[in-house]
């Protein structure tokens, strides 16, 4: 199964960052299916899941922006309450701390993307409880 | 290796006896030709004829920057306008030129001296030497060029800047030897390393000869490492003919100064008291052998010490330690005197960092360093630019005194120079 790469992108705290990236991205021909911005006030990262990673991460690199991969587990959780919690609570009773997280519904479908130091302990870990864990095609279809 | 290896193992009590010959007909030669040193050797009460030793020196007055600026644009001119056959301005680090003359004579010495450096260095006929320093009115390129042809290298007179045709060069004639700025190789060898060639198997380089800013330990071998050089620290002024003053030896372990050439002094700065071999102050020099514009004790206001030992390499003109700053370049930063070498030596240690980095002063004494973070450093994790931020405010509060900010850049947004490189902006309202 192909893990879920997104992309992450050295942001400074200016108006015109975030443009400056999706531009790049457009004029490649590169599709984002999801965004999400870790910011520390003076800088951020800007991570994208996209349809071409290879491609996209090249072109980047070519036209001078900082950017590099980041694994992430794709999860997919029950539509209900408690949904949510159930893989919170799995990480936090074998001490698994959680770097970034964020999660979105389509289509019915609740997923997660976790970003996890110990990114193949994690992984098990939900297997093992019997979770779902999507691969990147999956992703890229939903 | 020597190229005047006569010159330069010459024992010291010749080499003092010639000093000390070249030093009374300097003298001499100033207080009949030029008005103004005629004035301050009155006002001082010295006549050349109280020159009687090499510590007699002391009684004699200093020159400074002001004083060139002062006589702009020919009034420390020591021989007629007619037998001057090129001119220099300083590269305007500080302020307004200072323009400096040379003989034909003059022109021939600097250039003998820097044949001595080069071979020294252990560059012969063999090789081909990439000039990326600035030619024109700098010193930096042309004094190099003129030694570099007489040591019988190929010179290529590239000039500064436009990267893409130093690569070609470097290619195409197999370069094997270059001549920039320390900030400017490394600068290069990112360029390098981003078009993906490996120095080491793709081009043909094997020394630097770095000069033009005072630099650290750290950064020679980031630059070395980088490259897969050697690297030389080259020491000159303009006012004492530019590059080839003083250059390290194969050892890379201070820089000998050509004393038969130039007579060294270290003083106090503040006080202008001479201080002895390992004491670190100011770099005061005296032009021994310059015809057209010699100068008596200028104040270099670069900070170094003599280094005492003998090297091992057989010349017996003594080393300078690595340049430390020029005393006006020392910031005062709530009441904590300090360098941008000191900040400089830092953040070459850390190896999560680029090259690239601006001392930012604003406000009322807020201090702020601006640095680009190294592109293998970045593994798209916030928390981890987070972590190496806090690290290099810790690491300069413990070099420095004083708690800095920290902004880390994305590699290759700070600017780049391409003469000496602008490292400090002081903004401040003081």
């Amino acid at each position: 199964m192909k893990p879920v790469q997104l992309l992450a992108v050295f942001a400074e705290n200016k108006p015109d960052q975030l443009a400056r990236v999706t531009r790049q991205l457009a004029d490649a021909g590169v599709n984002i299916h999801w965004v999400g911005i870790a910011d520390v006030q003076k800088f951020g990262v800007i991570r994208f899941l996209v349809d071409k990673t290879d491609l996209a991460f090249e072109w980047l690199k070519q036209h001078d922006v900082t950017v590099s991969r980041v694994e992430v587990l794709a999860v997919e959780v029950e539509d209900r309450p408690g949904g949510l919690h159930q893989v919170a609570a799995i990480l936090a009773g074998d001490s698994i701390s959680l770097a970034n997280v964020s999660g979105f519904v389509f289509n019915h479908r609740a997923i997660l993307l976790l970003e996890v130091p110990e990114l193949e302990r994690a992984r098990r870990l939900l297997t093992d409880r019997g979770l779902h864990l999507l691969s990147e095609e999956e992703m890229l279809s939903l | 290796m020597y190229w005047q290896a006569e010159i330069e193992t010459m024992p010291r009590p010749e080499l003092e006896a010639l000093q000390l010959r070249r030093l009374q007909e300097v003298v001499r030669r100033v207080a009949t030709t030029v008005p103004f040193y005629r004035q301050a050797l009155a006002e001082a009460g010295v006549s050349p004829d109280d020159i009687r030793s090499l510590a007699d020196a002391r009684r004699l007055p200093f020159t400074t920057n002001a004083d060139l600026r002062a006589n702009y644009p020919d009034g420390l001119l020591a021989i007629p306008r007619q037998q001057v056959t090129r001119l220099h301005t300083s590269s305007g680090t500080t302020g307004k030129p200072k323009a400096l003359f040379f003989s034909r004579r003059d022109v021939d010495q600097a250039a003998e001296l820097i044949a001595r450096c080069l071979v020294m260095t252990g560059c012969t006929a063999e090789d081909v030497l990439q000039n990326m320093m600035t030619y024109g009115l700098f010193t930096g390129a042309l004094v190099l060029h003129y030694g570099a042809e007489k040591v019988g290298m190929l010179v290529i007179p590239a000039g500064p800047g436009n990267s893409e045709r130093q690569l070609m060069l470097m290619q195409d004639f197999r370069t094997t030897v270059f001549h920039t700025t320390p900030s400017y190789a490394l600068y290069l060898a990112e360029f390098i390393r981003k078009r993906g060639l490996d120095p080491r198997k793709d081009l043909a380089l094997r020394k630097g000869l770095v000069g033009a800013e005072a630099h650290s330990e750290e950064t020679r071998r980031k630059i070395e490492e980088a490259l897969g050089i050697d690297a030389y620290n080259s020491y000159g002024l303009s006012e004492m003919n530019g590059p080839g003053v003083a250059f390290e030896c194969e050892h890379k372990s201070g820089l000998h100064l050509w004393e038969d050439q130039y007579l060294l002094e270290i003083i106090d700065p503040v006080t202008g008291v001479p201080l002895a071999d390992g004491e670190r102050g100011e770099l005061v020099l005296t032009s021994l052998t310059r015809e057209a514009m010699p100068l008596l004790r200028y104040r270099t206001r670069d900070l170094t010490s003599v280094i005492p030992a003998p090297c091992p390499c057989g010349r017996t003109h003594r080393r300078l330690a690595r340049i430390t700053g020029r005393s006006d370049d020392m910031l005062v930063v709530r009441g904590v005197n300090l360098y941008p070498q000191q900040i400089e030596r830092v953040l070459m240690s850390i190896p999560e960092l680029g090259s690239n980095y601006l001392i930012h002063l604003r406000g009322l004494d807020e201090l702020t360093v601006k640095v680009e973070f190294a592109a293998s450093g970045f593994d798209g994790r916030v928390e981890n630019l987070v972590r190496l931020e806090e690290r290099v405010v810790e690491k300069l509060r413990a070099e420095i005194l004083v708690k800095p900010k920290v902004e880390l850049s994305a590699p290759g947004t700070l600017p780049v120079s391409e003469g000496k490189a602008k490292r400090v902006v002081d903004e401040r309202v003081l």
